[in-house]
């Protein structure tokens, strides 16, 4: 019983650390990018709002939260009022069977550094993500705003179709690791990370990724030039900042997936388990904003030109050469 | 349309121009911000930007203005009124003289407007206040010390009321030609 309750406590320790360092990291994450962007622009970035701007994100948590929260007249109020919870909560929700550190082992008992260790993960990653489409699309449908409802259409689309380069990328490395569950896939990668074996996945993984994420250069769901600001466009204060949030928070999870995949997770010589998974994820975001300081956005035809002409047919390609590869080294 | 190119070259030289253009914003990181950070850093305005507005005198000291009501009547917010007065030398000058600087938009036609060059707009534009009543300027506050950009000029050396000199005393003119003596 006792054992039990302990383990109970472990969980929830885990769940609250784990959920308020991600939302601390998404929160800095907007300051790094605006930092960073600005530096890619010869700027020099909000540097106001305490030290070096470190008080920005406070400081823009509490202006949205204390902006008024306005909804359409003749907007769907219902959906409209949960389209953003949506999106935060499936973005959160894909972290919690990201593994981001080796076991530890405290007073004999071994509590591992992952929320939880679903035997599909994977699936559950790319179900989730594929949830999170709904929130774009109803929250641009329930606006009743021609520019939400534009943006919720192409977000609905582009997430569709790199949602199946996302799969697709990932079957090679399933087929190499020989299991979905996240931890086995980083256990699997304790000689070399499939970054070496699969650089063309990890390439459509990543590209699919940042479509996924929605930002430049494929940000056309809310192509501020063209559509104010696409599908969020009627909202306001704290639901438009569940909105921001969940875009951050999206992108440090397909980060640590880009890591957990590809970069072989937590592993890394030297430093601590934690700390390399946390530069490895990192360095990923660093590479998406860097992109959005150098790439301009796509065009819709170039987007889905890109997506189904070019991603889907070189992934089923690599599927096919992986299986081969794989089949006659084993054989 | 132009031929189709071998689409390996062409997606090699897709990469290149990539990998440069991402090079070029990585460089971008190591350079020094071009930004100036605003109230610890005035940048130096030309003196002739337009920001508030002031009333000049001319050298000898006396307030340039007339108050020949030309800026009031240019100025396409009406922010500008004043009452014209007479000294007894005949000088005209503004008994007062008032600016609303909420309803300015300092497109700088008064300062064209002015015969005298009494009203300028210099390049200070710190003007906010919290209370709107506060950017009504009286002539107190408009008037300066100086001649502003023209500081040498002096409107009444040139032409001034003939109550202070008599014809053909001022700077440039012409004595007074006798008609009679002027016929062919």
């Amino acid at each position: 019983m006792t054992a039990w309750i302990t383990g109970c406590l472990i969980l929830l320790l885990k769940l609250g650390i784990v959920l308020v360092g991600l939302l601390l990291l998404a929160a800095y994450l907007v300051l790094a990018e605006r930092k960073l962007l600005a530096r890619l622009q010869i700027r020099l970035g909000p540097n106001r709002a305490g030290p070096l701007g470190l008080m920005q994100p406070l400081a823009d948590a509490v202006k949205l939260l204390t902006k008024e929260d306005l909804a359409p007249a003749k907007a769907d109020r219902l959906i409209f009022l949960l389209a953003p919870a949506v999106v935060a909560a499936t973005a959160l929700l894909i972290f919690a069977v990201v593994p981001f550190g080796q076991d530890w082992v405290i007073g004999g008992r071994r509590i591992p550094l992952v929320v939880a260790d679903l035997n599909v993960g994977l699936l559950y990653a790319l179900a989730l993500s594929s949830i999170g489409v709904y929130g774009v699309a109803l929250g641009g449908w329930s606006s009743n705003s021609k520019y939400a409802l534009l943006g919720g259409i192409r977000g609905a689309a582009q997430m569709i179709s790199y949602e199946l380069s996302l799969g697709l990328a990932l079957v090679p490395v399933v087929m190499l690791a020989g299991s979905f569950s996240l931890v086995e896939i980083v256990a699997a990668q304790s000689r070399y990370p499939f970054l070496l074996v699969q650089p063309l996945s990890f390439l459509i993984f990543f590209v699919s990724a940042v479509a996924e994420t929605k930002r430049i250069p494929f940000d056309l769901p809310e192509a501020e030039n063209e559509l104010v600001a696409g599908y969020h466009t009627e909202y306001s204060g704290m639901r438009f900042g569940l909105f921001f949030l969940g875009e951050y928070v999206t992108m440090v999870v397909m980060g640590s997936l880009v890591a957990v995949f590809f970069l072989g997770g937590w592993r890394g010589p030297w430093l601590p388990p934690l700390v390399w998974f946390f530069l490895k994820v990192l360095g990923v975001v660093f590479f998406m904003i860097w992109m959005r300081g150098t790439l301009p956005r796509l065009r819709y035809d170039q987007l889905m030109h890109l997506g189904w002409k070019l991603l889907v047919p070189l992934a089923l390609l690599n599927i096919v050469v992986t299986g081969a590869v794989l089949l006659l080294l084993r054989a | 349309m132009e031929p189709r190119r071998n689409f390996l070259a062409a997606a090699w030289e897709g990469l290149g121009e990539l990998v440069r253009g991402f090079a070029t914003t990585f460089i971008h990181l190591f350079r020094r911000p071009i930004t100036e950070a605003y109230p610890e850093y005035h940048r130096p305005l030309p003196e002739r930007s337009r920001a508030r507005i002031i009333l000049t005198r001319d050298p000898d000291g006396d307030e340039r203005c007339v108050a020949c009501y030309l800026c009031s009547g240019v100025c396409p917010v009406s922010c500008i009124s004043m009452q014209s007065s007479q000294r007894e030398d005949g000088r005209r000058f503004a008994s007062w003289f008032r600016i609303n600087f909420a309803r300015c938009i300092y497109c700088g036609l008064c300062e064209e407007a002015c015969p005298t060059l009494a009203i300028q707009l210099t390049p200070h534009f710190e003007t906010c206040q919290y209370d709107i009543l506060t950017l009504v300027a009286e002539k107190e506050d408009l008037l300066v010390d100086h001649g502003g950009k023209n500081r040498d000029y002096n409107f009444y050396r040139h032409a001034g009321v003939t109550a202070v000199g008599g014809k053909g005393e001022h700077l440039q003119e012409a004595k007074p030609v006798n008609r009679r003596s002027n016929l062919p």
